[in-house]
């Protein structure tokens, strides 16, 4: 089981801050396949052209990073803080 | 060494963030801060006020992660970072980074690198309450992406 977290306009865009999905896809990459593969707002959001980042157990990570059960992975825009 | 790091809701008091990087330790030479401060207008639009979101558990990680950074390259001697959430106004300050050093060198360069990565790796995300009632997120900013670049890896 792996829990997603949406944050800032892509939780809005997706309209869901977050959920558990109990097939783990073994990569970011994967998993964000399967989130596009939903269609609609989903496949806007992790297959069109604008920057979604991810982080994998609270660290930033990339595509390449691989997915176990248990982890917690975080999509979201890029940061505006300061 | 003083390291205080906090994320929070309530109003942000930056002279006494400032004074306390340095409180009780006479070693200190020199304090370098930067107070990021709401502005009331953003790319032309008047700006009531902002809500800030963040990642909970994240965040703290990732500025710590930052603080740990700059302590590799230079010899300080304290830094605070402290970041507001929640609904900001005209003319509250957001964040303040203090740094504390034996000198001005090194809390020159500290600070700026501390305020350059947090821009691009703290997760952190405002949205505007235009004047005129609207709301909007804010976009990120390539010169942020820049500066954070031109501290190399």
């Amino acid at each position: 089981m792996i829990r997603i977290l949406y944050f800032a306009s892509l939780r809005e865009r997706l309209g869901s801050d977050g959920e558990t999905v109990s097939d783990a896809p073994g990569s970011v990459a994967a998993l964000r396949a399967a989130l596009a593969a939903r269609g609609g707002d989903w496949q806007q959001a992790f297959a069109g052209d604008q920057r979604v980042l991810v982080a994998v157990n609270q660290e930033m990570a990339d595509d390449a990073s691989l997915l176990k059960d248990g982890d917690e992975v975080g999509f979201f825009p890029p940061v505006t803080g300061g | 060494m003083s390291i205080e790091i906090r994320v929070q809701a309530d109003e942000l008091d930056a002279l006494a963030e400032i004074a306390a990087v340095s409180a009780g330790d006479t070693r200190v030479g020199g304090v370098v801060s930067f107070v990021g401060l709401m502005r009331d207008l953003n790319q032309g639009d008047d700006i009531a006020s902002m809500t800030l979101e963040h990642y909970p558990g994240m965040t703290e990680k990732a500025l710590r992660k930052i603080v740990d950074e700059a302590l590799e390259r230079w010899e300080l001697l304290g830094v605070r970072l402290v970041h507001r959430v929640g609904e900001v106004r005209p003319p509250d300050p957001i964040v303040v980074v203090a740094v504390a050093a034996a000198h001005r060198g090194e809390a020159f360069r500290a600070c700026e690198f501390i305020i350059d990565f947090l821009k691009t790796r703290a997760p952190f995300w405002k949205r505007e309450l235009k004047a005129d009632g609207s709301q909007r997120w804010v976009d990120a900013r390539s010169s942020d992406d820049a500066a954070a670049a031109g501290w190399g890896d």
